[in-house]
């Protein structure tokens, strides 16, 4: 068994080999570019801290995007979607078990009239 | 170097150890030590794997296993004297059942590791441990059996095991009505399996599923019953429309359990494909049942990853992936037996559409396994699984970081981790079945891609926050558990295609040649 073999995909192939000689070769020349950067730079003093205009830093908390303004604009964009998805998930056991119990009878319906 | 008496009994083993370690672990609880207790349930969930380990080697190298118990020799599945017919509890290990026992050993023993540290601080320990040996105890049986009723008897052990463990964070009311709920349901799915069992049984006067595949008429019945149990295991397993059960259970659950329902979902899977390609088969309308199942693994996939994307609460979104997630597995499968009746087809793209979804099944099981472990960290740490309330805790928890990030990319499908390898099997395979199909996988990949790297950033990123500011890297059971899933993810996407020929294509051929199943336990009929 090779264990470097070529993954066979029936259409393509795939080799984590080959990704990873790119991958070392994009990090070796990110350390050269990184490397060849500034060297003045002290941990801890004033130099690390952002620049707002002069403004005062806000509070750490204060500058976190937070998860809940991530995506707006793509759950707006589906907002009719949502609309009619969301209440499904209704959190009620009666709802689960009826979609349980009508996906089953529909079937039932669907195989036995057609004979599948 | 093993002796013989345990290599010929490896089946046995296989239920003997868990079930044997669970009630004896609330013995072992009131000798009132912690450490020879978390010993004790940490080598059992050891042993357990090691014997699948080595039942999976001996399937793969030897063939389909035959196991009956109660017989004066175990491998004689039909006794001279019984016209024929195998009467009694037959476990039937082929290719498939192996793969699957070999996910739930290796996830077992990673939670369990994780869960000597992670549950060290609630009570009733001895509980939760007997039910995560009896929820092992469930798995493994349910993919071993070649017994209908024996399936259930697993899949209802596996379902009460699930719903206690879902309740175990009794302080808090929204798990025990998780709990319930899954109890409920599955409690009825059971139910439906249990009068299929008995449909198939009236009709048969057999147990054993290679005896009903071979007798199969396809009555009226039989339809009956397929429906029955194609429902029921689609529920469990978590398809859309009837996965809303998964949401509410994954979230509330504790972080180890949640990543071993995720096997357990798997089981119920199996147990799907078992009943399409084994027990019916040819006597399907291949192309009609195929495409019923991508459909509903579209729908999966679709309904999944959409619903996870506005999620707030992390193991919610993380449920919400596994469902989209278990949309590939069926994609794939799905596209193999709509085509199972046509050669060129099968050969051309068929079976490598059905290895791409079963070579999902254990990159899943592995990479969602690790993601729920990682929300469990941070959950104990933080004491939130609301995104909206965490940040910057890369900064503390590094390792966790790394952790998450592993398994994050190869959810969303970037090489070279594991999830990369399966995905562009289903592509490209499903891609000339029919390119909208393939199309809709990978924005779905995409939009994985975005959730998680919400999670991300809202959980590692940003500068350090305040109130966690004397946040520490979770205790090293913990890594070490998550560790061995992401060295899985990790080792799997760097040699994807040994793992294919080793492990998956067997497991594929296996369940597509129901001949080869019916003729290991019936002989050459």
């Amino acid at each position: 068994m090779d264990p470097i073999a070529t993954l066979e995909t029936g259409f393509g192939y795939w080799n984590p080999l080959a990704w990873l000689i790119a991958f070392v070769v994009a990090g070796i020349i990110a350390w050269v570019i990184w490397s060849a950067g500034e060297k003045g730079y002290r941990k801890g003093t004033e130099q690390v801290k952002p620049f707002l205009s002069g403004n005062a830093e806000p509070a750490k908390g204060d500058v976190h995007l937070r998860a809940g303004n991530l995506y707006w604009g793509f759950t707006e964009a589906l907002s009719g979607y949502y609309e009619r998805i969301v209440p499904l998930h209704s959190g009620i056991l009666n709802d689960y078990l009826l979609w349980y119990l009508g996906v089953t009878a529909l079937l039932l319906v669907a195989v036995i009239g057609m004979g599948i | 170097m093993i002796p013989d008496i345990i290599m010929h009994n490896l089946p046995a083993f296989l239920i003997a150890v868990p079930m044997f370690a669970a009630f004896a672990t609330p013995l072992i609880g009131r000798l009132g030590n912690e450490r020879v207790r978390d010993a004790w349930v940490l080598l059992a969930m050891a042993l357990t794997a090691a014997v699948a380990v080595l039942l999976a080697a001996q399937v793969y190298s030897a063939g389909t296993l035959v196991y009956t118990f109660g017989g004066a020799s175990p491998g004689i599945p039909v006794p001279a004297d019984s016209g024929g017919i195998p009467v009694r509890i037959i476990f039937t290990i082929d290719a498939m059942s192996a793969f699957m026992a070999l996910i739930a050993g290796i996830v077992g023993f990673s939670v369990t590791a994780y869960s000597m540290a992670s549950q060290s601080r609630s009570s009733g320990r001895e509980s939760y441990y007997m039910l995560l040996l009896l929820l092992t105890v469930g798995v493994l049986g349910m993919v071993c059996t070649g017994d209908l009723f024996n399936f259930f008897v697993f899949l209802e052990i596996s379902s009460l095991a699930g719903a206690a463990l879902v309740a175990s964070r009794v302080d808090r009311g929204v798990a025990v009505e998780a709990g319930l709920k899954y109890a409920v349901l599955s409690t009825l799915g059971g139910l439906l399996v249990l009068f299929a069992v008995a449909l198939l049984y009236g009709q048969y006067g057999s147990l054993n599923m290679a005896l009903i595949a071979h007798q199969m008429q396809f009555t009226v019945l039989d339809m009956v019953a397929l429906v029955l149990l194609v429902t029921a295991l689609a529920m469990k397993c978590g398809a859309v429309p009837m996965h809303f059960w998964t949401p509410d259970a994954y979230s509330m659950a504790p972080a180890p359990v949640t990543a071993f329902l995720v096997v357990a979902s798997q089981a119920s899977l199996y147990g799907l494909f078992r009943v399409v390609f084994t027990l019916y088969n040819v006597t399907l309308n291949y192309s009609l049942v195929g495409w019923f199942i991508i459909i509903i693994g579209v729908l999966s996939m679709v309904v999944g990853v959409t619903m996870a994307l506005p999620q707030k609460d992390v193991m919610r979104l993380m449920a919400y992936h596994a469902v989209s997630q278990t949309g590939y597995m069926l994609l794939g499968v799905g596209v193999g037996l709509a085509v199972l009746g046509d050669e060129t087809l099968m050969s051309t793209f068929g079976l490598t559409a059905m290895e791409g979804g079963i070579f999902h099944i254990i990159n899943h099981a592995m990479y969602k396994g690790l993601l729920f472990l990682t929300a469990g960290a941070v959950f104990y740490r933080t004491g939130t699984r609301n995104l909206n309330q965490m940040g910057g805790l890369g900064h503390n928890m590094k390792w966790t970081m790394v952790f998450f990030i592993i398994g994050a990319l190869a959810i969303a499908g970037i090489p070279p981790f594991n999830g990369f390898a399966s995905k562009l099997m289903i592509y490209e395979s499903v891609f000339l079945f029919n390119p909208f199909l393939s199309i809709i996988a990978m924005v779905v990949s995409i939009l994985t891609l975005a959730s998680f790297v919400k999670v991300f950033h809202s959980v590692f990123m940003g500068p350090q926050l305040p109130e966690y500011q004397d946040v520490k890297e979770v205790p090293a059971y913990m890594l070490i558990g998550m560790g061995i899933l992401a060295l899985v993810v990790i080792v799997f996407g760097l040699f994807p295609q040994v793992v294919v020929d080793g492990l998956v294509a067997p497991a594929a051929s296996a369940l597509v040649d129901q001949s080869s199943y019916i003729a290991s336990v019936l002989g050459g009929i």
